[in-house]
């Protein structure tokens, strides 16, 4: 350490300012820096330079009085015309150089990734949901009634009477009841696992009272094998709506208004008389589908009317003051028909690359 | 279900000359009568006419005769000869009625009959046979196949016959080319089983003119006289000793002789015709007629052989141990539910059984082909009683079809002289005029009924003398109306017409639905809106598990011993403690699930036999636990309230049935494709679930291991642990048995969880989350490693750590597991970042190093030494 600051005193000692020389040494450097390519080329000119402005500025001490303005006015002037042509070409020389290790990193940006892949819901579940949100929407609430149910609840209360022939027609599974209790005078166990999402009907209007707006959505079964369009397990939404002053008129709007919710703008529904013990006046509920393959046309969703007066009653509610409408609508229907399912198989048996096509959307 | 055919329905009620199918099924589904399907003519041409110019018997040496014939169908249809000229067709025919002379129906080359059966030009018996007579069975209009169809026989006026000319469209001669619309019945609408009832709604619909047939037959019915010095043509007592629901089983029987009638009379053509159209098979006349009158009118009937019995004629219940062979040959027990006709041989009253009323006649006292004296029934028996026995004995007769949906009370004696007159029109038969009637129908009380009900229920506002006006065309009698009051009487043939609202529903059909406005009803206001916080978690749930890679399932609650087998359960006991349906689809599964995992894990499986790999599952779903010590759910009638008690006692009866959510995870958990890393699935994801929905719900759960021997038989000894929500268990978590895995074909270590979503939704409070404040003040972070016994889990060492910590704990994350040599049998290493923060101030050097101690002193509590 010591014996370099030597060494640099003696440098110091030999400068001598020689115009020429540093003019040549700059001259030079630029004409190098022309020609340099890499930063490390640039870093070497540059400090040779640097040395030979240095050694030049040491030198203009010794000068004479009269000699020195000029040589420092042509110091300033190297100076700036090194550092100009410098600076240019290093930041020509950085940006090839940023730009070739940017190109060095390109990748195929199409390679698929996916360290953590989305799962699925299932479509009939997604469907129950965008119902429900319907409702929620209307300021209606959303109930649940159990799936293994009393007959009371499943029929009686709503008017199918034990020899009803309607209640023959519903393929219902019976629970087995215990035999001792049979024995004690019950028939069976007055339990069946719901055929309709109605069983709610009387358990909302008991829980809850009137005014009463509700959707219960949920899981019915009946006695069909499953095929292409049958399925013993599937899923309804009931919509019940008790009140003064409801007439046929409210049910067709909030039909109507389900309609455009679940099949878009254009949708719309129509009521034809039919039967049902629960409502009188009864009515199938036809919905027209703009998007029906094959062309624009009516299909059958669900089934609808007026609360039957002995409903009512069953809840203990007086028929002459307050009147309802209800409503049920098949999912899977609704599914089949929206998005052009032809097997009921796809939709019950849970293959995985079924519910992916649905993933998390619409 | 009924078939309607326009040409029969023209009988009653005006249609348009081109009514089409299409449009009668429209017309018909706006009243209600909804279209089940149009079914298409079976038969297509060419059929046509043929004149047999001549038969040639030509015996064949297995002594068969067949008729090499030439049959002319007119100029169209004929062969050409080598000549040119048009000569009729050469035909070979086996059946013994062909003769020369005959006109006939022959089915020419390019005709397809029912069963896909085509006609063509064949080589036979030594000829080119270029067509076909055919006979009734070939072309679906019968089951006669003992010849050809000879037009001479087939009820034509001699006029019509003569002006049949060969070449004549024989498919439309016969009604071949025309299709059929079977409609759909609602249960209420019994009288829709018959063309009286049909036609009346098709006039309902378009107002086309229609006149009920009933009043003509009704009005011409000759009456009981009730003269004691009549003796009718039999003893009738109706003898119910077993009512059901107090309603006797039948409240009218009238029976009508018929005498003198000719057996060898044959069914006209044109009535067998519309028989068979209506799927019915032509069996006798006598037989015949009673079906035609029930499609027609709609009055089930029944012919005796009216020498075979012997009065009274007695309508009583079974009697215990009584049997019955019904007329198609199947033998019953009866029940002392069963209403029966009987009659009294040897005078012995009601000892011999005729048959099951309303359901089935028995072998005895039928018709025969040797019945020279009928005697018709037409009777009217509870809706109820017959609807049981159908039921009972698996028996749903056109008959019983009827009476269950109720039949009119006061057709009888119109459907009987409907009947007559046939039997004599076609067999010669001989009409009493002195029927037996029992008729103790009971009146039915009119409704009061106010107009202003169609506005305040169905909407409508309707001038009351239009709602008048439609209740009279439906049948009613309408009386009053001056305060906008009725007393309306619902017709005999509407059963189901007993309420106001029944009769706004007539109002509204009748009008049509579509005039019906539409409104909107104003958001209620009563209660909170929204989701509960159940249905939001449920959905959170589902959502959650979904983007954590699973796939929802739903899979069908039904278990049975398989199941059971490959789950590990004793079958024994859960099945005491399982709901059993009675009627099960597949008799190996009659149970509903306790758990969801089993009948996931079917699912599962048919992913995997589909050749998919890597099937993450996850359902939400209810199970149901039965309780054999529940008490039992009592009958109670509709349209009461129960009592408080009786509400309870329905749902003390039912087992609980709470939400489950369950997830299996099979195959690979991670599977980078090009990227490199796979890791199959193993405990770890199936806790990294459960996990994620504690955190969700902001619910506290643990995981309590439990000791080898008290891990269920379905999971990993090893590796299965109860998920806790404070003391209360919600579930398990870990890996299935490896005994499990291998019976349902899963891969080893595949790993499942299941929670009681109703038992962890109780265990969240509700409450808004109460926020601490966010400290700026730096962080101290330290690495903590600990050697511990195998015996104590991470969770009891971070519990330890926590508390010593206290609340300058920021968080702590353990990073590193370590067992090995280098640590020491029985032992292993837990390596811990922590993070400590103050909220008021920056911590110093001091502190972290007393927190430090105060956790270190805490782990050795626990036997954990840390480690240098």
């Amino acid at each position: 350490m010591r014996r370099l600051q030597v060494k640099e005193r003696v440098l110091v000692a030999e400068a001598q300012f020689d115009a020429q020389s540093v003019t040549d040494a700059v001259t030079d450097g630029i004409a190098k820096i022309e020609n340099a390519s890499t930063s490390e080329e640039l870093k070497s000119i540059k400090s040779e330079v640097i040395s030979a402005l240095t050694l030049a500025s040491k030198g203009i001490g010794a000068l004479p009085v009269d000699q020195k303005k000029d040589a420092g006015k042509l110091m300033s002037k190297l100076r700036a015309d090194f550092g100009r042509a410098f600076g240019a070409k290093e930041a020509q020389v950085k940006a090839d150089e940023e730009a070739k290790a940017l190109a060095a990193e390109t990748v195929d940006m199409t390679l698929p990734v996916e360290r953590k892949p989305l799962g699925a819901r299932h479509p009939i579940s997604k469907v129950i949901e965008d119902v429900e949100d319907f409702f929620t929407s209307m300021g209606w609430q959303i109930s649940a009634g159990p799936e293994v149910e009393t007959e009371w609840y499943n029929f009686d209360a709503l008017n199918f009477g034990p020899d009803h022939p309607a209640r023959q027609m519903q393929d219902t599974f019976y629970v087995k009841g215990n035999q001792a209790k049979d024995a004690a005078g019950f028939v069976g166990s007055n339990m069946v696992v719901r055929t309709q999402t109605s069983s709610d009907q009387v358990r909302a209007l008991l829980t809850r009272g009137v005014p009463l707006y509700i959707a219960s959505p949920g899981r019915v079964f009946r006695t069909d094998e499953l095929d292409a369009t049958h399925t013993p397990v599937f899923h309804q939404c009931e919509a019940l709506a008790v009140d003064k002053h409801l007439t046929m008129a409210d049910l067709k709007g909030v039909l109507d208004k389900l309609a455009v919710a679940m099949f878009g703008p254009e949708a719309k529904t129509r009521l034809r008389p039919s039967y049902f013990p629960f409502t009188e006046p009864s009515a199938e509920l036809d919905l027209w589908f703009p998007d029906k393959k094959g062309g624009a046309g009516w299909l059958e969703w669900g089934g609808c009317g007026m609360v039957n007066p002995n409903v009512l009653k069953s809840a203990g509610i007086d028929p002459d003051v307050y009147t309802g409408f209800a409503f049920g609508v098949g999912i899977e229907r609704t599914l089949l028909l929206r998005h052009d399912i032809n097997d009921m198989h796809d939709l019950v048996e849970g293959d995985v690359r079924f519910s992916e096509q649905f993933v998390m959307g619409e | 279900m009924p078939m309607i055919d326009i040409d029969w329905l023209k009988d009653h009620v005006e249609v348009p000359a081109d009514l089409t199918y299409e449009q009668l099924a429209k017309d018909l589904v706006r009243v209600g009568l909804e279209e089940e399907e149009i079914h298409a003519s079976q038969v297509t041409g060419p059929i046509v006419v043929g004149y047999v110019v001549d038969a040639t018997p030509e015996p064949q040496k297995n002594g068969k005769i067949i008729n090499w014939c030439h049959v002319d169908c007119g100029p169209e249809f004929n062969e050409t000869d080598e000549n040119g000229n048009k000569v009729p067709r050469g035909i070979i025919c086996g059946a013994p009625n062909m003769k020369a002379g005959e006109k006939v129906v022959v089915t020419l080359p390019g005709a397809v009959l029912p069963g896909d059966f085509k006609i063509e030009p064949r080589k036979t018996y030594g000829h080119i046979s270029n067509g076909m007579c055919a006979s009734e069975r070939e072309l679906g209009l019968g089951d006669n196949h003992d010849g050809i169809i000879l037009l001479r026989n087939y009820g034509f006026t001699p006029a019509e016959y003569d002006a049949l000319k060969p070449g004549d469209d024989a498919m439309h001669l016969l009604h071949l080319d025309q299709p059929l619309l079977e409609i759909n019945i609602t249960p209420d609408r019994g009288y829709a089983f018959s063309y009286r009832g049909v036609a009346r709604e098709y006039h309902h619909s378009t107002g086309a003119a229609y006149v009920d047939p009933a009043i003509e037959y009704g009005e011409k019915a000759p009456a009981a006289t009730g003269d004691p010095n009549v003796k009718p043509d039999i003893e009738v007592i109706i003898d119910d000793e077993n009512p059901i629901h107090g309603v006797p089983g039948c409240d009218r029987y009238y029976a009508r002789a018929v005498r003198g009638f000719n057996p060898n009379a044959h069914t006209p053509n044109w009535m067998r015709r519309r028989l068979v159209r209506a799927g019915m098979r032509s069996i006798s006349l006598a037989v015949d007629v009673t079906n035609y009158v029930m499609l027609d009118l709609g009055q089930p009937m029944h012919a005796y052989d009216m020498d075979k019995i012997e009065g009274p004629i007695v309508v009583r219940r079974a009697h215990e141990g009584e049997k019955l062979t019904t007329l198609d040959g199947k033998n019953h027990d009866l029940s002392t539910e069963d209403l029966l006709i009987t009659d009294s041989p040897n005078g012995e009253r009601g000892s011999r059984i005729l048959g099951l009323a309303g359901v089935m006649g028995g072998l005895y006292g039928e018709v025969t082909a040797e019945t020279k004296n009928i005697l018709l029934e037409a009777a009217h028996f509870d809706q109820v009683t017959v609807a049981r026995s159908a039921r009972r004995h698996k028996i749903p007769s056109e008959a019983s079809r009827r009476f269950e949906r109720g039949v009119d009370t006061q057709l009888q004696p119109a459907a009987a002289q409907m009947a007559a007159e046939l039997l004599s029109r076609y067999g010669d038969g001989e009409p009493s005029e002195h029927p037996a009637d029992v008729n103790n129908v009971v009146f039915r009380r009119p409704i009061h009924f106010k107009a202003s009900e169609v506005a305040r229920v169905a909407g409508l506002n309707l001038d009351v003398n239009r709602i008048s006006d439609i209740l009279t065309d439906i049948g009613c009698r309408v009386a009053g109306g001056g305060n906008g009051e009725f007393s309306v009487t619902a017709p005999s043939w509407r059963p189901d017409l007993n309420e106001p609202c029944d009769l706004v529903e007539e109002v509204a059909r009748l009008v049509g639905y579509d005039e019906i406005p539409v409104t909107v009803p104003p958001a209620p206001v009563k209660g909170a809106v929204g989701l509960t916080s159940e249905q939001r978690h449920r959905r959170q749930i589902a959502n959650e598990l979904a983007e954590y890679g699973m796939v929802e399932a739903l899979s069908y609650p039904f278990i049975g011993d398989e199941e059971y087998k490959e789950f590990g359960y004793d079958a024994d006991a859960i099945k005491r403690v399982s709901v059993e349906v009675a009627n099960p689809l597949a008799g190996n599964r009659p149970f509903l699930r306790r758990d969801i995992l089993p009948t996931l894990a079917g699912t599962v499986q048919l992913n995997l036999r589909r050749g998919l790999e890597n099937v993450s599952l996850y359902e939400i779903g209810h199970v149901y636990l039965w309780d054999p010590n529940a008490p039992a759910i009592p009958a109670l009638p509709g349209g009461v309230k129960p009592t408080d008690e009786q509400l309870a006692a329905l749902d003390a009866g039912l087992p609980k049935q709470p939400m489950h959510v369950a997830g299996i995870f099979t195959g690979l958990a991670e599977n980078d494709g090009w990227l490199g890393d796979k890791r199959p699935v193993d405990w770890s994801d199936a806790v990294e679930a459960v996990r994620r929905i504690a955190k969700l719900l902001g619910a506290k759960l643990t995981l309590d291991q439990p000791a080898a021997a008290d891990v269920p038989a379905q999971w990993h000894p090893g590796r299965a642990a109860r998920v806790m929500a404070g003391d209360t268990f919600v579930g398990m978590v870990g890996e299935l048995h490896p005994h499990v895995n291998e019976a349902l074909g899963f891969p080893v270590h595949s790993a499942a969880f299941e929670l009681d979503l109703d038992a962890l939704f109780a265990t969240l409070d509700g409450k808004p989350v109460q926020a601490k404040p966010i400290s700026t003040f730096p962080p101290v972070k330290q690495d903590l490693a600990f050697t511990v016994a195998d015996t104590v889990s991470a969770d009891q060492l971070e519990q330890v750590i926590r508390e010593a910590a206290g609340d300058a704990l920021e968080s702590i994350e353990l990073f590193d597991v370590f067992t090995g040599d280098q640590i020491g049998e029985g032992l292993k290493s837990l390596a811990f970042a922590v993070v400590f923060r103050a909220p008021d101030r920056t911590l110093t050097a001091e502190d972290s190093e007393a927190i430090r101690k105060a956790i270190v002193d805490k782990a050795a509590e626990l036997g954990a030494q840390l480690r240098a």
